[in-house]
């Protein structure tokens, strides 16, 4: 499958990146390379082959239902980029 | 004789009968890097001076007669990769260069609570994203054997420190190979554990299925003991192993009699260097002599193992990665610019009269998030990301992710296969020994390809151990690797230490920094 | 005047589960803290987090599945839904996907004005995920900040999902109650929608005939509703609204993407939200920092026998089984379990059902109501009003002052021996009686006369002498007395 500019911007978006038109450029052949190399995995008969997407065969894990001091509000905003006394403050999220 | 020249045992035992103090070890560590990282570049950070009061601490509780961890008084190196609440975690990327986290990865509590000195916080690939530590943000880090080449990555610093003694031990982390190549890069030992051995708990994800934490030194017994610091079950990782921890640096003394060891085909055939070939096939017949059969074995889907890796990881990489949007944390892009620019743009189209884009023009949260992240991540982040979120999209999920993950047990089927007829699993750790800086980094691809031998081991959440085996004619190490099954260690260490008591590659020493 | 069309609804519903602590990390879910103060690394998505799943959140589901008759997989995993939003702090949220914990259930509804027939509706799926935070936006249009608060997030939250196979308002807010009604009696949640603890979306489209073909309208999803009545609204307002636009475009379910709308309460009407033209690709995979959760077939069953009766099934037990009428049942367990339970006692304490719950649901529900009490509250306990009734049928209590004695028993929370003295209600035997009424006989002659030419009322005025000589005389039997003594004359 090969992989085009506008999938290329589609992600990008998908991605929240932002690419300029050069790197549009670069980012399509590098991923298109990448994308062929990794097409070789369509070679390989996997029929009745169960996926593996944890490494370990663990399961039924959990922890009991009991509170904990949580953060300290200043700890908790101290790496905010852009804050007030109550919370984080972000560009208006509907409309703007 | 230097004290940087003994090794973590050493230190330790003399720490311990009070022939040398915690102070000191950690001085002449702190020295050594004064003299020589400016031209390693291994390490981002380091604070002496907290080192130092750390260090003496750990003198004072010795004559107290308190308890003393097991890793009294050593100075550790750590890669900046893993959440320590006394000093930034930055990953080598522009998107943490500030950030503090409020709390301790476990490894770092733990390293902490055996009294290790924490040293300084080591360079690395961008979020552990790639195999030459050229994609840090911040600066270089150079290879001690030669100072014109990589020291592999992405826990290059944490390598070179080790190799460059400024440190006798460090931590890194390995995704794909990110501890074992650039240990074997360098001639030092490194050890990826078995998924789940050591806790993830404060460990910056890259990809979280593949992630281990492990240790560094210039000897495998050094390995053993930090091993047994940071292994161990956490509740708070879902996915560490609820097993006990073996005392790895007491049995590392057995050897292994009756050792069978695997030579993969389809690891020596073209491609693979000449001297690095010639180094491996000599380990082998060192462990003939003391005793073990090689014998030949088959992982017949080894030749997709890299590919499936670079479904797998860039995937999961792109969700691990999301959270950095310059909301709760990390760099943000400064919002005049970003009005800016979309006013700027929206000029233009309102010109051109194109309706439709400029209806879909970004809004200026979106706009934010896009331009923060563009300019907190490197090239090569980006472009995992870019593939991950690609992998991961609706009408390609299947053919991509869920395929890879179905190559990757097929993988995992053929070690389980091969270690019914031996125990360890042995050959080259990479296909070339260091490469100059700046050869590799035009071409992703090729760069991917240097993890032939290392990305099957986190495929498969199988443990490795980097050592070196020998040096080619122009000096640079060559790393011999070995795999066992899961939660072997203790195999890994044995085998890897009787090699190593048979021959001296550990003793050498980088000539360019005496 | 049958309708031109049929109205098809689907409800979602978020449940947030009465944990103490979130769902993956040890934060208190309490509601109306501070903002910011009840978040961590693992809720606030910082680097290095991970998460571990409450087993008790994990355990509150799986009741709620079964209640609902929901089939259990044994293999149930979590993935991850992915999009930006400033109040998701990890870029995504730990949901299911594709192996719910439960599919498949029902619930069933009735109505006990019959306003529509008893029917059952179908749950597709109920599974556990987190909940985002809350983004306050500040009214000063476009130009202030949106401020975050992550208190909320990793709350963990059960999503029921049902079939569309609701046709009325009044059916999806029956469904509601119900649904309120069931997870309340087994205390998953207190499903309180004015805190947020209960979330509902609503889809809704017509099906209409053209030309003898069967057509769908275009799906609208409506958002926003902060009561079962606001939903009940904002679904008739739908529905009329859709029909509208139909008879003005034709447009068929397909023809256009599905729509968001949200419900303004004071408006009375529904509005468009803007939708941007971008997918929403949630890019789902499964989480790989969280382990599968294998639940065996026996464990089902355990949580099955644990549950104890569910509304449904007391109400089939009242009315079959103890012979209460179908409104009087529900009037009954829509109280919820504390009353109910309470019933029960006094019921089988008296062994009389009905009795108990006349008593129940005029008296006792009368008090709480003017007290604005719980049953808790109320001193009354089951036992004594059991007490009560046994006075009563026994005749040491006339019935006409149970009532008086009921009153001072859930004021002062004394049984009934103790208010029949404090009332100084004292047994008027026989003997007694039949002298008060001689003596009143007596004295009336004109009440005798009109007796015995057959005009039975005229005693009541005797049973209101009888009543100011000695309170304690039970009406029935004085009259019974009179009459029979007026006939031997």
């Amino acid at each position: 499958m090969a992989i085009t500019r506008a999938d290329v911007e589609k992600v990008s978006l998908l991605a929240r990146l932002q690419l300029t038109g050069p790197e549009l450029e670069t980012m399509t052949s590098e991923l298109a390379q990448i994308v062929t190399y990794v097409d070789q995995l369509g070679e390989v008969d996997t029929e009745g082959v169960e996926p593996m997407a944890h490494a370990v065969e663990v399961s039924n894990v959990f922890a009991a239902d009991e509170v904990q001091p949580s953060l300290p509000r200043e700890q908790a905003l101290a790496n905010a980029p852009r804050r007030n006394e109550r919370g984080y403050l972000v560009p208006p999220v509907l409309g703007g | 004789m230097s004290l940087t020249e003994l090794s973590a045992s050493e230190a330790l035992e003399l720490f311990v009968k009070g022939e040398v103090t915690s102070a000191a070890l950690t001085r002449a560590c702190l020295d050594r890097i004064e003299s020589h990282d400016e031209q390693v570049g291994a390490f981002l950070r380091v604070d002496a001076e907290a080192a130092l009061a750390r260090a003496a601490d750990i003198d004072a509780q010795r004559l107290a007669g308190k308890p003393l961890g097991r890793l009294a008084g050593l100075p550790v190196a750590v890669k900046d990769v893993l959440c320590d609440r006394q000093t930034r975690t930055t990953c080598a990327s522009r998107m943490l260069e500030n950030f503090r986290p409020p709390y301790d990865s476990t490894v770092v509590a733990n390293l902490k609570a055996a009294g290790a000195v924490l040293i300084g916080r080591t360079n690395m690939d961008e979020f552990a994203m790639g195999g030459s530590t050229e994609n840090s943000a911040f600066q270089l880090t150079r290879n001690p054997w030669d100072l014109q080449r990589a020291p592999g990555g992405s826990s290059g610093g944490a390598a070179a420190c080790v190799a460059a003694r400024m440190a006798p031990l460090s931590i890194g982390t390995d995704t794909g190979g990110s501890i074992r190549q650039p240990a074997g890069l360098c001639g030092v030992v490194g050890l990826k554990p078995t998924y789940g051995r050591v806790s993830r708990f404060g460990l910056v994800a890259f990809a979280s299925s593949l992630d281990q934490i492990g240790p560094l030194a210039t000897n495998t017994k050094d390995v053993a003991l930090l091993l047994e610091a940071i292994a161990g079950h956490d509740p708070r990782d879902a996915t560490s192993l609820n097993v006990p921890v073996p005392n790895y640096s007491e049995s590392i003394h057995r050897p292994l009699t009756g050792l069978r060891l695997g030579i993969v085909r389809e690891h020596f055939g073209a491609g693979l260097n000449e001297e690095v070939e010639q180094a491996v096939r000599n380990a082998l017949r060192v462990y003939e002599s003391l005793g073990a059969e090689v014998k030949e074995i088959s992982l017949p889907h080894s030749k997709y193992a890299v590919a499936t890796y670079y479904v797998i990881a860039p995937s999961e990489a792109s969700s691990n990665l999301a959270r950095y949007d310059g909301v709760h944390y990390g760099h943000r892009a400064d919002q005049a610019e970003v009005l800016a620019e979309l006013a700027a743009e929206q000029e233009q189209l309102e010109a051109t009269g194109d309706q439709r884009t400029l209806e879909n023009l970004d809004t200026s949260l979106v706009r934010m998030y896009r331009r923060s992240r563009a300019e907190g991540f490197g090239p090569e982040v980006k472009r995992r990301i870019m593939l991950g979120a690609y992998a991961l999209s609706a009408g390609y999920y299947d053919a991509y992710y869920l395929k890879a993950l179905k190559v990757r047990r097929l993988i995992r089927q053929d070690f389980d296969a091969a270690f019914e007829q031996v125990d360890l699993v042995v050959g080259p750790v990479t296909s070339e020994p260091a490469f100059k800086l700046g050869e590799m980094t035009d071409d992703p691809l090729a760069m991917y390809l240097i993890d032939l031998y290392t990305v099957s081991a986190n495929l498969a959440g199988i443990p490795g151990i980097s050592l070196p085996c020998g040096f080619t004619q122009s000096g640079l190490p060559v790393g011999l690797q070995l795999q066992a099954p899961p939660l072997a260690e203790e195999t890994l260490l044995r085998g890897a230490h009787m090699y190593e008591q048979a021959t001296d590659w550990h003793t050498h020493k980088p000539p360019a920094l005496l | 005047m049958p309708q031109p069309y049929t109205t098809i609804i689907g409800l979602e519903v978020h449940v947030q589960l009465a944990t103490a602590s979130k769902l993956f990390c040890r934060c208190s879910t309490q509601f109306g803290a501070a903002p910011n103060t009840q978040t961590c690394p693992v809720c606030i998505g910082l680097p290095g987090s991970l998460p571990v799943m409450n087993r008790r959140a994990f355990e509150l589901s799986l009741q709620t599945a079964v209640a609902l008759n929901c089939n259990i997989p044994e293999f149930t995993k979590w993935d991850r839904k992915q999009y930006f939003y400033p109040d998701l702090p990890k870029g995504y949220q730990i949901s299911q996907f594709d192996l719910p914990m439960s599919a498949d259930g029902y619930l069933e509804i009735s109505d006990s004005e019959d306003r529509f027939e008893t029917k059952q509706i179908r749950i597709l799926r109920a599974h556990l995920e987190e909940d985002a935070g809350k983004s306050v936006h500040d009214e000063v249009a476009g130009k202030a900040d949106s401020e975050i608060d992550l208190n909320r997030t990793g709350t963990p939250l059960l999503e029921i999902v049902s079939e569309p196979d609701m046709r009325s308002a009044l059916e999806a807010r029956t469904y509601l109650q119900e649904l309120k009604l069931l997870l309340t009696y087994i205390g998953v949640s207190d499903c309180n929608m004015q805190e947020g603890s209960l979330r509902v979306d609503a889809n809704v489209n017509l099906h209409l005939e053209k030309d003898n073909q069967r057509i769908a309208t275009p799906i609208v999803e409506i958002k926003n509703m902060n009561s079962f009545r606001a939903v009940e609204h904002a679904i008739d307002y739908e529905v009329l609204r859709q029909y509208r636009v139909w008879q003005k475009t034709g447009n068929r379910l397909g023809d256009s993407p599905k729509q968001t709308r949200g419900w303004d309460d004071v408006a009375g009407k529904t509005l468009g939200q803007r939708s941007k033209e971008e997918s929403s690709d949630y890019r789902y995979f499964p989480d790989p920092d969280l382990v599968p959760v294998i639940t065996p077939a026996k464990r089902v069953e355990e949580v099955r026998a644990s549950l104890g009766e569910l509304p449904a099934v007391l109400r089939t037990r009242l009315t079959d089984e103890h012979s209460l009428s179908e409104y009087d049942a529900d009037v009954l367990v829509n109280q919820g379990r504390p009353v109910l339970d309470f019933f029960l006692q006094v019921a089988e304490s008296s062994s009389n059902y009905k009795g108990a719950c006349n008593w129940v649901t005029q008296e006792v529900l009368r008090v709480l109501k003017e007290q604005e009490k719980t049953i808790d509250q109320l001193p009354l306990t089951a036992e004594n009003l059991a007490g009560l009734m046994a006075a009563i049928e026994t005749g040491i209590l006339p019935k006409a002052r149970g009532k008086d004695a009921f009153d001072l028993m859930q004021a002062d929370g004394i049984n009934a021996t103790e208010a029949i003295h404090k009332l100084g209600i004292e047994q008027v035997d026989q003997s007694q009686l039949e002298t008060l009424c001689q003596e009143l006989l007596d004295a009336n002659p004109q009440i005798v006369a009109d007796l015995q030419e057959g005009r039975q009322q005229a005693v009541g005025a005797l049973i209101g002498q009888a009543k100011k000589r000695n309170p304690n005389i039970d009406p029935g039997l004085f009259r019974k007395i009179c009459l029979e003594l007026v006939s031997r004359t």
